[in-house]
């Protein structure tokens, strides 16, 4: 048992050359949610951009926001595409939506049984996952339901 | 002055090469690229030396310049490229032809997609980089990684907002195997499908089983295009183009699975301008090619494009209202080939040379009085596209 939701030897993320998304994944290291807030017109974007795409304004920085959210849509995956799969059987991913950051969404794993049924509009909850036995550590967040 | 690309521009030809299963081709890319834009010529009329302009989408690797070497084309005028992924560019090409032509850029430019998975890499696998950065890092390192898994997202969300049953996607992948049997260029032609073994087939990634989901093929495909005027004097039957559109909704492409507008397949924005080009309703649509990537795409397309209403999918996706064979009021005859299921995945440029063939009353799976023949492609993607051909009788 390796303590990850997949089975290790999926390509590994990290922060574009640019650094565009480098807070992120730095915030994930520091079991800290981060993501982008525009400080012109105070609303949360999602994926990362250079500017507001409401205001245009360049004054983005990421905040930190607590890693809750509600199941927007999810998907139970069979079939394997990548050889790291190949015996993981299959497995939940799931799109949060975190309504207390006007609604910006997140991709990740819903812990558990992946055979569990899963019910759009559940409530969720982050769960860092660190992967430090890598060469260049990385965390991922996953969802656990509230309550669990 | 009115601008529209109705009634102006023609398919003079079509080819196509024969259609392989991935990695089947005894041919290269390129060299299947030449024969299925050889092929359309010959279907023309047309001396290949004329042809002075290439259209094409995602990404096609046979570069135009090449091609007119490799062809002893005259001179080239026009050399074009949509941007965007999957099949989302398939209406959009042949609008971007049009355009060249109407505006006196080129004079006979050809639309075409090449593809060997074999040659090159397949769609549906994952990246097998060790590391992986920008969008693909937010999603790849939890599973979520394959055209399938990215899209079955918001096919379940639109089934979920809707009600919509599995039933409902099975329709459209039986009719599409149905036609297949009747046409012999189809890969899956002699192979059958029915809704047991549908309902027995494996999921690939739920709300899709296996023949939800496209093929992965090998082969080219091309339509040629030159003037109404130009078309009159050659042998097939005039197949006019009535309206093209391409592009997608407000921040269709935000990233991370972001789309204000999520469970959609991209065309709420476009589907009206299509018709409005073309002077058409959807009642007017005689037969109808959509793009399967996956079925969940082709009902919300479907949808979209107001053939249907969202609440009402698991009633009007019945089988028999999507053949070709069966006649009535409420009919909607889909994917006649076979389409990217069931005939060939050839980026879905087989579905526009099919949506001409109806129009030349030369399909295997031939409609009464296809007079207005519609294609959308590649739904789901962004930018996507849309097309409608007409015969003699819309002009």
């Amino acid at each position: 048992m390796t303590g990850y939701y997949l089975n290790p030897g999926l390509p590994q993320p990290a922060a574009t050359s640019d650094g565009l998304d480098a807070p992120y994944w730095q915030g994930l290291r520091d079991e800290l949610l981060l993501v982008q807030r525009c400080h012109s017109c105070q609303k949360w974007q999602w994926g990362p951009e250079w500017i507001c795409h409401r205001c245009r304004s360049d004054n983005v920085e990421f905040e930190s926001l607590e890693p809750r959210g509600t199941i927007y849509s999810f998907e139970r995956v069979w079939h394997p595409v990548h050889p790291a799969l190949k015996e993981q059987g299959a497995y939940l991913v799931v799109l949060v939506e975190l309504l207390q950051a006007d609604g910006i969404r997140l991709v990740g794993n819903l812990l558990g049984d992946p055979n569990q049924p899963v019910i759009i509009g559940s409530e969720v909850s982050g769960v860092f996952e660190h992967h430090n036995d890598v060469d260049n550590p990385f965390t991922l967040l996953q969802w656990r339901l509230n309550g669990n | 002055m009115e601008r529209t690309l109705r009634g102006k521009v023609a398919v003079a030809g079509v080819g196509e090469t024969d259609y392989y299963k991935r990695g089947q081709s005894p041919d290269a890319e390129f060299k299947l690229a030449l024969k299925a834009i050889v092929s359309a010529c010959e279907n023309a009329g047309i001396p290949v030396e004329d042809v002075d302009g290439f259209a094409s989408y995602s990404n096609d690797r046979s570069d135009p310049s090449h091609l007119a070497a490799a062809l002893g084309c005259k001179e080239l005028r026009f050399a074009n490229m949509q941007w965007g992924g999957g099949g989302g560019g398939g209406s959009a090409a042949v609008g971007n032809a049009a355009a060249a032509i109407i505006s006196g850029m080129a004079d006979c430019v050809v639309v075409f997609r090449a593809l060997a998975q074999g040659q090159f890499g397949r769609f549906g696998q994952g990246p097998r980089r060790n590391v992986i950065a920008g969008d693909m890092a937010h999603t790849v390192p939890y599973g979520l990684m394959s055209p399938a898994q990215m899209f079955a997202m918001k096919v379940q969300r639109f089934m979920f907002d809707h009600g919509v049953e599995q039933n409902a996607l099975r329709a459209i992948s039986l009719a599409s195997y149905e036609h297949a049997q009747n046409n012999p260029r189809a890969v899956m032609y002699g192979r059958p499908l029915d809704e047991a073994t549908y309902d027995a087939s494996r999921w690939i990634v739920e709300p899709f089983h296996l023949y939800d989901c496209c093929q992965e093929n090998d082969g080219a495909a091309a339509i040629v295009l030159v003037s109404a005027e130009r078309v009159r004097d050659l042998p097939n039957p005039p197949c006019y183009l009535l309206s093209a559109v391409a592009g997608s909704h407000y921040r269709a492409g935000a990233s991370v699975h972001n789309a204000p507008d999520y469970a959609t397949s991209a065309f709420k924005t476009l589907a009206p301008r299509l018709y409005e080009m073309a002077g058409v309703q959807p009642d007017d649509v005689d037969v109808l090619q959509s793009y399967e990537n996956f079925t969940g795409g082709v009902l919300m397309s479907i949808v979209e494009h107001g053939f249907c209403e969202p609440d009402a999918c698991n009633e009007f996706f019945v089988k028999e209202r999507l053949l070709a064979g069966v006649t009535g009021e409420s009919q909607l005859p889909l994917n006649t080939s076979g389409g990217n299921l069931a005939e060939c995945y050839m980026h879905g440029l087989g579905l526009n040379i099919e949506a001409v063939r109806q129009v030349w009353n030369q399909s295997t799976n031939q409609v009464a009085d296809a007079n207005v023949s519609m294609v959308i492609s590649g739904p789901m993607v962004t930018p996507v596209s849309a097309c409608i051909f007409g015969s003699e009788a819309t002009q």
